[in-house]
């Protein structure tokens, strides 16, 4: 089995995801998928590509929702990809050293090299974000991009995960959650981020931020009464108030 | 270290080119990172006006777009029947030579039996033009079945349009109201938009039957009934018109509001302006109490009130015309409530707070300007209320009024191009209505000879329209036609029915590009696929030619005679022309290029070199110099080369011989290089006191005016009131040289009313409604843009298979439980298919997810994938035809603009038994060519380009 970093890492790089203004784009899987395919965690195998049943390897997947009825209701997107939690169930069951959370910065990686496929990872991960690679027999995982985050060959702007790079709607943030100051933890702080199923005591870094109430029946405005359906001259009384005098 | 933290120290690529994306229509900025002469990944262009560094799943997967076993690899020519997939390789001499034969025949004897249509085609700047040099005025691309109804219904009234030729102020708006848009169209501007009203906790209303999407984030989604959009925008404007909670200054400045109506029942001049011997239209002045230039600076114009001219003819202003009818109780909010399926309270509510943000939160930008009459205006004062609308408005037979209704609505809130407003995109806005005509008439078309000038155009009155002495179609598609008088974009929808049925007459050859028409662009593709095989008594084809060009093995290809295998995107120039419909933005106006970034493996060859080479053998004027050579070496020549006008080219950054202008100017040998070193794209922004107001900006209409972009720095006067519309309805009731045949005159006087109206779709209204109690509609998926993006290998995995999605009361009503089969039965047709239950949507309606289904064995995908099992199209239930009744024979479609109507389908559910997906077009499977490579079985794309790995 495999330890976790004695001591907290200082940072915790982590992902702040916006439930408010995902639109369920699958911009940010599909980004994910052609950057890590080429690059250090790939290849994202793909088996039978053009078959009956294709199905291949994404670190990052969307799913859609439906909350409440009626008046209630609300459709929900939800992206979700590995969490780096601080107590990761992945990185302790791992019978390698093969699964590891970087004690620099939190990131839970998979070394690939010492990787049997055994898969107790994914059946340990309570939010089912690993990713077993059939053909290669390797387990496979978001590393966050550590390959672009770092990598100084790149223009600083472009040193963040692919999936925050590309999101359309901007509801994908990257930042340091260990560090209050930080722009995600501020984000986190102001809307109330919120763990992935606390109770399971994973502790995730990835912060979620909830849809906010929608505002249907807005403050600015006057409330309109029943009673103030139109009179029955209202033609006439509208095109008298037309006729004044207007000059340009 | 492992092998990813050590992939971190290395470049991913060696050599990054930027090009644009064409995996939908956006047209935005990619940088495409490249690996060994293989494409490493693509990401969004941050310095690029369309998509600012985002980029879409589309946009993304286009590596494997580029990988696809299912491109075409060498020319084709069929040797079994059509449709049966059987092909024989050919080299490209004997294709070319081959075309040439047929389309020389077709030129020397009658243009007009070549039908050239290309589908969703992004060089029509060429393509049009080709189509005059040839002869034919059979030519268009996709907009019939897109979006028609949107680009006329705003081009004809405000002189721009939504999206295409505008976009909502994203930064300054406080309040926005999205019509009827499915999850494009577009893609990545739209959600940075709404990305930043959400941030800035702008409201958000979505007016949309369906709950998915954009209107997943709205603040308030208003579930409308199918076809009612109009009736809520109705009832909207009687509120705010009760409620006096409209801009007349902005109404009295900037639109026709104040100009006078001849009011003369039966006579010819009936609901037309009145206007002096200049012709200039005339509003009444009450300082001077006399009928004056409406476009005066110095009036103060009645709005209301009917006046006498001084010739005896009584004339009200325009503005009163429209307030009778708005205020009328019909369109009060109470009695359409029940019909669009919003409460009457949430429609008032919903006018009260679009007077709230335009006039209470009214925008003052520090920026002086002066406005064509002259004024100096010390700040630039907005009502901050913006709109968006597309398909879900433009797809219905009442799209083109039901457009007209929301830019009257714009126009009463002074919500136009103001700060805070829906904006024009940059070179728009045009004068209303542009001055080009449709060229077809008979004194234009000859053996021979080019057309004297575009096939598609703007009339303005029944003389611009392209019919003969007796009324009846020039065209193949009836555009331009009493049919479709407005018909912009063509109709492509009705080109094979037309060609099928010799309809107004035969043509010889069709000729296609880029359009799946045997499948998600037809209308029943059973059907459609019948006309392109059907066979006179003698044998030979109904259609006795066709040739396809596309990259893909999509269902088209199987119905040609020859087949022209074009390139990827990536792999060749190609241009995004002020000319066609540009990159241009609020700020200023842009265009772009494609450049190829990887060579290709085949022996394909881009269309528009194709377009060009074809041209040089058939001799036509302007693809050959005067000594008869080709006048162009390819398409990029062309693109450099090439002047419409003296100096106005297909792109407008970098003319001069030095790249010293922008606009006008001659060509330049390397304006190519320029773009490249630019990132294939040229913008040029407006300086701060031009970028509100254009329609009467006097430093913008000027510098618009320099650059090429407008005849005349003169006002675009906004019309409530569009006089043409008129003209072709006077035409109906009996007046001027040219008027309908008989069974045209109830229709067009009807719906060529001046002001906006509303009308139940002409399906529903058809039909016994009580039969087919449900709407259907669909919208396509956003990682997903039409066929070409659904055998893509990754999107694929996203969305293979879609559902029927029903409300869950209605289901229950119907005894119908999550996951049950059904058959979708409409007056025309039935599809079987599986259904999932859900809230988010108008309890009356069903909708799913389009171009997902695939005809087994195209784009070579295993015949038995989800594709083809267990996804289906709505396509084969709605008809090209109007049902039995008084408009049997009518298209389904706009009768303004022949947009067609696939939104008006109605249809019921019956309970099917489990099993596959059923319709009529999908019990065929297709062969594969045999020159296509067999898919892989399992792709590891990329891994040749970690570090470490050795190049493939």
């Amino acid at each position: 089995m495999t330890s976790l970093p004695a001591q907290a890492s200082p940072k915790k790089l982590g992902l702040v995801i916006d439930l408010d203004i995902c639109v369920g784009c699958h911009a940010c899987a599909v980004a994910c998928k052609e950057w890590n395919t080429g690059g250090g965690a790939g290849p994202l195998t793909d088996l039978m590509p053009y078959g009956a049943e294709p199905d291949g390897v994404w670190f990052n997947r969307i799913h859609a929702f439906e909350l409440g009825e009626g008046e209630d209701g609300r459709t929900v997107y939800f992206p979700k990809s590995c969490l780096h939690c601080d107590d990761a169930p992945c990185v302790t069951v791992c019978p390698t050293g093969a699964s590891f959370k970087r004690e620099a910065d939190g990131i839970v990686l998979v070394d690939e090299d010492l990787c049997i496929g055994c898969k107790l990872c994914s059946w340990a991960c309570p939010y089912g974000a690993r990713e077993y690679d059939d053909d290669a027999g390797v387990m496979r995982k978001c590393t966050l991009c550590v390959d672009r985050i770092y990598n100084e060959t790149l223009d600083p702007a472009d040193r963040v995960p692919a999936c925050v790079s590309c999101c359309p709607v901007s509801a994908r943030h990257f930042g340091d959650l260990a560090d209050p100051a930080s722009d995600v933890s501020a984000m986190v702080a102001e809307r109330g981020g919120y763990d992935l199923m606390p109770e399971l005591g994973c502790r995730p870094v990835n912060q979620y931020l909830p849809p906010q109430a929608r505002r249907a029946a807005g403050a600015e405005t006057c409330a309109a009464s029943a009673s103030e359906t139109a009179p029955p001259d209202a033609g006439s009384k509208f095109l008298r108030w037309l006729d004044q005098m207007l000059s340009r | 270290m492992s092998k990813v933290e050590a992939a971190a120290a290395h470049p991913p690529g060696d050599r990054v080119a930027c090009t644009t994306c064409y995996m939908c229509a956006c047209r935005c900025g990619i940088k495409v990172h490249l690996k060994d002469g293989g494409i490493r990944y693509i990401e969004g262009n941050r310095d690029h006006p369309v998509n600012r560094g985002v980029l879409c799943a589309k946009g993304a997967a286009g590596i494997m777009q580029q990988y696809s076993p299912a491109r075409l690899t060498k020319p084709l020519r069929r040797v079994g029947p059509r449709g049966s997939g059987e092909f024989r390789e050919i080299e490209w001499d004997d294709a070319l030579a081959t075309a040439t034969e047929w389309l020389d025949a077709i030129r020397r004897s009658d243009p007009r039996k070549l039908a050239f249509f290309t589908g969703r085609d992004q060089s029509q700047a060429l393509t049009g033009w080709w189509a005059s040099q040839f002869g034919t005025p059979n030519y268009a691309a996709h907009g019939g079945f897109c979006s028609v109804n949107m680009a006329a219904a705003g081009l004809y009234t405000v002189g721009g349009s939504f999206w295409e030729f505008g976009e909502p102020d994203w930064d300054h708006t406080r309040y926005f109201l999205l019509f009827g848009v499915a999850e494009d169209h577009d893609s990545n501007p739209i959600k940075i938009g709404l990305g930043k009203l959400r941030r800035r906790g702008v409201k958000i209303v979505s007016i949309n039957p369906v709950r998915t999407g954009y209107s997943a984030i709205a603040d308030e989604w208003l579930g409308i009934r199918p076809g009612t959009d109009g009736l809520l925008v109705f009832a909207l404007i009687h509120e705010l018109l009760r409620l006096e909670r409209v801009d007349l200054a902005f109404l009295a400045r900037y639109t026709d509001a104040s100009w006078l109506v001849i009011r003369n029942p039966g006579k010819a001049d009936d609901g037309l302006f009145a206007r002096d011997a200049e012709g200039r239209a005339l509003a009444w002045d009450t300082r001077r109490d006399a009928a004056v230039d409406a476009q005066a600076p110095d009036i103060a114009p009645r709005l209301a009130g009917e006046v006498m001219l001084p010739d005896g003819r009584r004339a009200v202003p325009a503005l009163h015309l429209l307030a009778e009818r708005c205020l009328d109780a019909q369109y009060a909010p109470d009695a359409v409530a029940s019909r669009c399926g919003i409460a009457a309270e949430t429609i008032r509510r919903i006018a009260r707070e679009l007077a709230a943000a335009a006039f209470e939160q009214e925008i003052a930008l520090d920026i002086p300007w002066t406005d064509s009459a002259g004024r100096r205006h010390a700040k630039m004062i907005g009502r901050p209320v913006s709109m968006h609308a597309m398909r879900g408005i433009s797809a219905h037979s009442n799209g083109f009024h039901t457009c007209r209704a929301i830019h009257v609505l714009q126009m009463l809130l002074g919500a136009i191009d103001t700060p805070g407003s829906w904006r024009y995109k940059s070179p728009y806005p045009r004068p209303v209505t542009p001055a080009m005509k449709p060229a077809g008439h008979a004194h234009q078309v000859a053996p021979g000879h080019a057309m004297s000038g575009p096939p598609l155009g703007f009339p303005l009155a029944p003389e611009d329209l392209l019919v003969d002495r007796d009324g009846a179609p020039r065209r193949i598609d009836k555009a331009f036609s009493w049919d479709a008088p407005l018909g912009l974009h063509g109709l492509m929808h009705m080109v094979i029915r037309n060609a099928w049925a010799g309809d107004p007459y035969p043509i010889d050859t069709l000729f296609l590009y880029m359009a799946n028409m045997s499948w998600n662009s037809a209308m029943d593709p059973a059907e459609t696929t019948h006309m392109l095989s059907d066979k006179v008594p003698s044998g030979d084809y109904k259609i006795p030619r066709i040739i396809y060009s596309d990259a893909f093995y999509s269902e088209m290809v199987a119905y040609a005679d020859l087949v022209l295998p074009d390139t990827t995107y990536l792999e060749r120039w190609d241009c995004i022309s002020l000319l066609d419909r540009p990159i241009g933005s609020a700020e200023g106006p842009g265009d772009a290029i494609r450049q190829p970034v990887v060579q290709p493996d085949r022996d394909v060859r881009p269309f528009q070199d194709v377009l060009i080479d074809l041209g040089a053998r058939l001799g036509l004027p302007g693809l050959v110099t005067a000594a008869g050579k080709p006048r162009y070496r390819d398409y990029a020549d062309y693109i450099i080369r090439h002047e419409r006008k003296p100096g106005i080219g297909l792109l407008a950054g970098w003319r001069g011989a030095a790249g010293e202008h922008v606009g006008i100017g001659a060509p330049n040998p390397l304006q190519l290089e320029r773009y490249v070193a630019n990132g294939c794209f040229w913008t040029h922004h407006l300086p701060a006191d031009q970028l509100y107001f254009k329609y009467a900006n006097r430093a913008y209409l000027e510098n618009a005016t320099h650059m090429g972009f407008l005849e005349r720095a003169r006002p675009i006067v906004l019309q409530i009131y569009p006089e043409v519309l008129q003209k072709f309805r006077l035409a109906a009731l009996g007046h001027g040289s040219v008027q309908p045949p008989d069974h045209h005159r109830a229709r067009i006087a009807t719906y060529f009313d001046p002001l906006p109206i509303w009308y139940m779709p002409f399906e529903e209204a058809a039909i016994d409604r009580d039969a087919f109690p449900l709407h259907a509609v669909t919208q396509r998926p956003m990682p997903i843009y039409h066929s070409w993006g659904s055998q893509n290998a990754w999107l694929r995995q996203i969305y293979n298979q879609n559902r029927l999605y029903v409300h869950r009361r209605k289901a229950a009503s119907l005894g119908l439980g999550d996951d049950d089969w059904v058959w979708v039965v409409s007056a025309h047709h039935r599809v079987k298919c599986q259904i999932r239950l859900v809230d988010g949507v108008n309890p009356d309606t069903v909708w799913t997810w389009n171009a997902i289904a695939k005809r087994a064995g195209a784009w070579n995908i295993a015949p038995d994938a989800p594709e083809a099992r267990r996804a289906f199209l709505l396509n084969p239930v709605i008809s090209e035809l109007l049902p039995p009744g008084e408009r049997e024979h009518h298209a389904n479609a706009d009768p303004v603009t022949g947009q067609a109507a696939w939104y008006d389908l109605r249809i019921r559910l019956e309970p099917a038994s489990a099993g596959a997906v059923d319709d009529t077009a999908q019990r065929a499977p297709l062969r594969v060519p045999s020159s296509l490579p067999p898919a892989p079985l399992r792709l590891r794309y990329g891994a040749p380009f970690a570090p470490g790995e050795r190049a493939p």
